[in-house]
């Protein structure tokens, strides 16, 4: 069970509050929607919740137990734009070796192909890449994923072919999804409960 | 079919842009080297006096033509070259190592250490250049010491300041923080994320430092408290030029001027080549 | 009014050292504008639907080269005539906010494009105050910067930049995405009313919905060709003919949700026979053959040599 227990956070001392006092459980296997208008702080949340920001007051436990300070997150977060997720410099197979290797089937079932890894980011496009960024945190050690705007710069084919290998994946190993799209069709399509943020 | 590349005229030239690239670095690479390890190849014949040879114009057997006592006055000025460009490399690297211990010191440990880093680069920025050298070149006692030290102590800010902002937007980047949600040890990320990206950023940094280094060099000698006057440095040659040059012997500080002109342009071109091959951005055009 | 045929581009690009290769990113596009109408490129990223708008402004990098015959109000479209045309009878609407110069307030920057476009000081100046008065700006948007203005009203100054030069084609290059989807409508409206004010608009897109909101005409792109040509309606109504234009279709949330698997082929690699030919479930010896030709079919497009009416 992922819980988040009265979240307070701002980006300075003197700005205004961007999270207040927010509360939410998510259990294993459990696919959400994170709902609000834009601007109101999903992207916040789901920066809080996968440990890329602190929050200034509350806290967010995993199974009853604080997240892990270091070591491999077991809540990931994928952004939308996956041509910043992937050091520009590296080619794809040392970004692969990152994290633990995603096993054969996942990079099949991607589409991946085994010419892309010799690659540089710059030569594969927007939709190549966000399979990678995707493979990437596809590995049993991943408990809850967060897709903020994963799939919103992607063509409907890739759309579904990512989401479908990751629906398959989180099923299988009972991972908790976050998602947040601004597309009522695919909420509606993966979800089966929305959490309206402030509320 | 109609084939139209959209830029024929550069294409003609130079059937490879890399090459032409590669090309230019070795170019320049090659006439600096030259420069600097000249004078031992080069006899000491042509700095004894010979005084039925004085003044003369540039010539086919005297290209930059002879001084008021008959030296050789392309062999000084190699000499002279040789040795400023030997000064200028070291006060150079002192100062790129400087540059770059701070400016990642300030962008990766933050608070107060990177606001004294900041503040000191400041003071060095707001007062002028050449007194800041001076001042310092005198403080230690002046000499070949006193200008390394000086131009080592005042050439290291900008570079400091480029290495900051490197390392944070660094270690803003969305794959740095990714890394470290995937397990990477602060460590790790420092050799495999920032190393990379930040030596290219230190050569060509450290290339393009030359230049100032070798100008701040001369103009030190040349007002008298750098290199002793003893030593034909650049800067020398060119002082004791400016005393011919109202009686007509232009070639006494034109030739070396131009030559010095070259190295420093030889650098920069150098140090924007490298650059432009190195960042995966340019290193395709 | 705008006629492209049989459009290639390849890149020429550094391997390892010395050694270069060819990227072959556009094999065979053709597509064709008229006064008035709104087409809409939809494709995937890679699929080379950007690079056409860059190939139509004549900004394309140096290592491309460029064939086939792209014309332009009748005329061949040459780099020369590029260079004279674009930001006065070919514009872009930029992608987004950061397009603008961040330290210039944005009425400055949207009167210095009809001054480039050829209007003097003062005509620049009422036309201007003309189209932000149309685009329900306050006359006090023109005095901020671009971090000034909010993601609605940015995209309304994006839209000003290609009004006031009085183009009569107007590109705009992914308008929607990030954007809320009640901005994201209104700026689809606002093309919808540049076509009915006569001009040509091409909608460069990877979200068929957005697409079919208010275009005409949709070119489907795989992998740098136009694997097909419909109407707006032939969508919904189920009459596409190419495997991929009804793939994407049917992967849309709201219909089936169901992709084809695999990926587009490598521009450094491409297959001798159709490009679609790997993921194409009706495949046959015959594509794998050649690539088939664009051909007309029920009132529209198709590279398929299975379409049939």
């Amino acid at each position: 069970m992922l819980k988040a227990n009265g979240l307070w956070f701002r980006y300075g001392r003197r700005l205004p509050w961007v999270i207040e006092n927010q509360t939410l459980a998510i259990a294993p296997g459990e696919r959400v929607a994170l709902v609000a208008p834009s601007g109101r702080g999903k992207t916040t949340l789901s920066k809080l919740l996968a440990g890329y920001l602190q929050p200034q007051q509350g806290q967010i436990r995993l199974d009853d137990r604080p997240l892990p300070s270091q070591g491999y997150c077991p809540i990931q977060l994928i952004f939308q734009h996956p041509e910043l997720a992937i050091n520009p410099r590296w080619r794809i197979d040392q970004s692969l070796n990152e994290a633990p290797r995603p096993s054969p089937e996942i990079l099949a079932a991607l589409g991946i192909q085994p010419g892309w890894l010799q690659r540089y980011p710059h030569e594969l496009s927007g939709g190549e890449l966000q399979r990678l960024a995707i493979a990437r945190v596809l590995t049993p050690a991943t408990r809850y994923l967060i897709a903020d705007e994963m799939t919103a710069m992607l063509d409907a084919n890739t759309q579904a072919l990512i989401w479908q290998v990751v629906l398959e994946f989180a099923q299988e190993h009972g991972v908790g999804l976050v998602v947040i799209s601004h597309s009522e069709a695919l909420l509606g399509r993966i979800c089966e409960r929305a959490i309206a943020l402030g509320g | 079919m109609r084939l139209s590349p959209t830029v024929p005229s550069r294409l003609s030239g130079f059937s490879n842009r890399r090459q032409h690239t590669l090309g230019a670095i070795a170019l320049c690479g090659l006439f600096l080297l030259g420069v600097m390890v000249s004078p031992w190849f080069l006899s000491d014949a042509g700095l004894n006096p010979i005084l039925a040879l004085r003044n003369q114009p540039p010539s086919w057997s005297y290209p930059f033509g002879t001084d008021w006592l008959g030296r050789n006055m392309m062999v000084r000025s190699l000499q002279g070259l040789s040795l400023s460009l030997r000064v200028g490399l070291l006060a150079a690297s002192v100062s790129a190592i400087i540059g770059t211990g701070l400016g990642v010191a300030a962008g990766s440990l933050g608070g107060w250490v990177d606001a004294v880093i900041i503040w000191i680069i400041d003071v060095f920025f707001s007062l002028p250049h050449l007194v800041l050298l001076i001042l310092i070149a005198f403080a230690v006692g002046g000499g070949t010491r006193g200008v390394i030290i000086a131009v080592a102590l005042t050439h290291w800010t900008s570079l400091a300041r480029v290495m900051r902002a490197e390392v944070l937007q660094l270690n803003g980047a969305d794959y740095v923080q990714i890394s470290r949600r995937l397990g990477r040890s602060p460590f790790w990320i420092a050799q495999h994320h920032l190393m990379p990206h930040l030596l290219p950023q230190l050569l060509v940094g450290l290339i393009l430092l030359f230049p100032h280094a070798i100008l701040h060099e001369a103009a030190l000698s040349f007002i008298g408290i750098g290199i002793s006057p003893h030593l034909p440095a650049i800067g020398i040659i060119l002082a004791e030029s400016m005393r011919h040059l109202s009686t007509g012997y232009w070639w006494l500080g034109v030739m070396p001027g131009l030559l010095l002109l070259l190295a420093v342009k030889a650098f920069d071109w150098l140090g924007e080549n490298l650059r432009a091959l190195l960042d995966p951005k340019t290193s395709q055009g | 009014m705008l006629s492209i045929s049989q459009l290639a581009i390849r890149f020429t690009q550094y391997d390892r050292g010395l050694r270069r290769k060819q990227l072959q990113v556009i094999t065979d596009l053709s597509l064709s504008v008229e006064a008035g109408e709104v087409v809409a490129v939809v494709g995937s990223s890679g699929s080379g639907k950007s690079l056409l708008a860059h190939a139509l402004l004549g900004i394309l990098p140096d290592n491309a080269q460029q064939q086939g015959q792209v014309s332009f109000l009748g005329e061949p479209l040459t780099p020369e005539r590029c260079r004279q045309l674009r930001g006065k009878a070919i514009a872009l609407i930029p992608q987004s906010i950061s397009s603008l110069d961040p330290l210039m307030q944005v009425g400055h920057q949207v009167q210095r494009v009809a001054q480039l476009a050829g209007a003097s000081q003062a005509e620049a100046r009422t036309t201007v105050g003309r189209t932000f008065a149309r685009y329900d700006l306050p006359k006090s948007t023109g005095d901020r910067y671009p971090f000034q203005v909010s993601g609605g009203m940015a995209r309304r100054v994006l839209v000003s930049t290609a009004v006031v030069t009085q183009a009569q084609l107007v590109i705009a290059d992914e308008p929607t995405p990030g954007l809320h989807p009640d901005v994201a409508k209104e700026t689809l409206q606002h093309l919808r009313e540049l076509a009915q004010g006569g001009r040509g608009v091409i909608l460069i897109t990877h979200d068929i919905e957005a697409a079919l909101q208010i275009a005409d005409r949709v070119a489907v792109f795989y992998a740098g060709t136009t694997v097909e040509i419909a109407a707006a309606a032939d969508f919904p109504a189920g009459n596409l003919r190419h495997p991929y234009s009804q793939a994407l279709w049917r992967a849309l949330p709201q219909n089936e949700f169901i992709p084809v698997p695999g990926s587009q082929p490598s521009p450094e690699a491409l297959p001798r026979g159709c490009l679609f030919g790997d993921r194409c479930p009706q495949v046959s010896e015959v594509c794998q053959m050649e690539r088939p030709p664009l051909r007309p079919l029920n009132q529209g497009w198709v590279r398929c040599v299975h379409a049939e009416g």
